[in-house]
């Protein structure tokens, strides 16, 4: 299957694609090259998901959509942007049109889960009243509206995950990555987890689900990412 | 978006059963964490760097001003000075001098010391209850200079030595008051010099405890950058937290100062009475820093406060580069 054709596009696909991946190979320092001539388009609007056995490199995948490694070679573009020397302004900027979900949680321990979840749109600056509701309604979305104040140290896994998840996607991303996001919930909010993110992709959100988990996946008749050995194959509609 | 939490708006049961946003939500406490060991180290090291340049640039306040005490008193006085010459009567020469010194320009008083008193100024050197009525010792005249306007003691001199040649001299305590000045200004100097070196290390601790606070605080700072905060939101953020922690310290350390100052004149005035609070209050005046000295005690702390602030940022700005 070729990777440029599987855009996993649920519109027409004219439109710019959200990610384009060109040849990409990646290691780390002197190391075995993690990913191998990765080539795949980021459709707007579409859904995937990301999988693969242990260490095959989802993380790695990610955290180059992410901006946060450069690759070893081949082309990676962001919204359209070829990334290799991009300033840090156009960085912060189009890291400003992504929400991101991490397999850790990344939640700041000195916050509240009201301020974690708060965060992107208090990095810009915006005054607190602005989206203090909106906050709220999302955490009460989330089951989290009586944890508001709750450090994330006293956090279940489960409430750790939704306030991740919440923290993700408070900024209307227009593409989200997930990094096992149903991992540590039980089945039955997996599903909920999973619901809010369709629905978050059917309001036009590009998402990419990096997940072990094949039940959930079997749930969703959606590309599948599939990375193995370093390289990717494309499986689904 | 609005539509992904519609269910939870649309329920209205559910909404009306929803409590009120709590009134007590922390909403803005600061991104980077504050309260660690790290901090409380980093504002101790400030408030006592930040107490002693305070403490330095109050002595220098001090010996500035006490220096301007003495210039100002010294050259409101010029004194004439008769030495006995041979064949001549001191007293009509005394007298003679007097009236030319009360007749110039500017002189508003004249005190002729007597034989008695010239003598009493020579015990410190040669001790008391010598006769000294043989010794050719000279006579002064401590003139008082007018506030307003300046004296022609060009004319007075030569007028003195015109009438009196050999006899009489003016000495306007130019040297005196030029080695007091010089005084003054190296003890300014080297107080400047203290505050400026201590400001410096002030500025070094800052670098090192910034730098540790941004290995420290890796993850906030990765995390910031992934929910799209730019350097310099985060270089903001770390200079918020550390301008709090110089404005403690500097606030601790000047506060230190500023009583400890309080108290040294508190404790010198209590000890004028005896011959060492005589001695210090000859030398230092009253030991008081007046307003000019606790001001400048209250701008070395905030300047202190300012230096962590900036430095910080620059430090986070190359770490983050």
């Amino acid at each position: 299957m070729s990777a440029g054709k599987n855009t996993g596009s649920l519109l027409s696909g004219a439109e710019e694609p959200v990610v384009r991946f060109e040849s990409v190979g990646m290691r780390y320092g002197l190391g075995p090259e993690i990913l191998s001539d990765v080539s795949f388009e980021i459709a707007p609007h579409s859904f995937q998901f990301l999988t693969g056995p242990s260490g095959a490199g989802k993380t790695t995948l990610l955290r180059l959509i992410l901006l946060s490694v450069r690759p070893t070679r081949g082309l990676v573009s962001v919204f359209g942007k070829e990334v290799s020397g991009i300033s840090n302004n156009a960085l912060t900027g189009l890291r400003r049109r992504m929400g991101v979900v991490f397999q850790d949680f990344r939640l700041l321990d000195h916050l509240t889960t009201y301020e974690n979840v708060a965060l992107p749109l208090r990095v810009q600056e915006r005054a607190e009243a602005s989206y203090r509701a909106e906050v709220v309604e999302l955490l009460r979305w989330v089951g989290l509206g009586e944890r508001m104040h709750v450090l994330p140290p006293l956090l279940s896994g489960g409430e750790k995950q939704r306030a991740a998840i919440a923290r993700a996607l408070i900024a209307r991303p227009e593409l989200l990555l997930a990094d096992e996001p149903t991992g540590n919930v039980d089945p039955s909010l997996a599903r909920r987890l999973l619901r809010l993110f369709m629905e978050l992709n059917r309001l036009g959100t590009s998402v990419v689900i990096a997940t072990h988990d094949y039940s959930l996946m079997d749930l969703v008749e959606a590309r599948r990412m599939v990375l193995s050995d370093g390289r990717l194959r494309v499986e689904g509609p | 978006m609005s539509d992904v939490r519609s269910p939870a708006q649309g329920d209205a049961a559910r909404s009306a059963a929803e409590p009120p946003l709590p009134a007590n939500l922390r909403r803005n406490a600061p991104l980077v964490p504050t309260d660690s060991a790290a901090s409380r180290a980093l504002a101790a090291v400030i408030a006592i760097l930040t107490f002693l340049a305070a403490l330095c640039a109050g002595a220098a306040e001090i010996a500035v001003s006490s220096a301007g005490q003495w210039q100002s008193s010294v050259a409101q006085e010029v004194t004439i000075q008769i030495r006995p010459g041979a064949g001549r009567d001191i007293e009509a020469d005394v007298k003679r001098a007097e009236s030319i010194a009360r007749a110039a320009q500017g002189i508003v008083g004249a005190r002729v010391f007597s034989k008695g008193e010239a003598e009493r100024l020579l015990e410190p050197w040669l001790g008391s209850g010598l006769d000294l009525s043989d010794l050719p010792v000279p006579r002064l005249i401590a003139l008082t200079l007018s506030d307003d306007g300046q004296p022609d003691l060009k004319a007075l001199r030569t007028s003195l030595t015109e009438a009196l040649p050999g006899v009489a001299s003016l000495d306007d305590h130019a040297l005196w008051l030029q080695r007091l000045s010089t005084m003054a200004n190296t003890f300014a100097g080297i107080g400047i010099g203290i505050v400026v070196l201590v400001l410096l290390a002030t500025g070094l601790a800052v670098v090192f405890a910034t730098r540790g606070a941004m290995a420290g605080n890796r993850e906030v700072v990765e995390v910031l950058h992934f929910v799209g905060a730019d350097d310099d939101y985060i270089a903001k953020a770390f200079q918020s937290r550390f301008f709090r922690l110089g404005l403690r310290g500097g606030a601790f350390g000047a506060g230190a100062a500023l009583l400890t100052c309080a108290l040294a004149g508190l404790l010198a005035r209590m000890s004028r009475s005896g011959p060492t609070g005589e001695e210090i209050e000859a030398l230092f005046g009253t030991f008081q820093i007046g307003w000019r000295g606790y001001a400048l005690i209250v701008l070395i702390g905030v300047i202190a406060s300012l230096v962590t602030a900036t430095v910080s940022r620059f430090t986070v700005r190359r770490f983050l580069r």
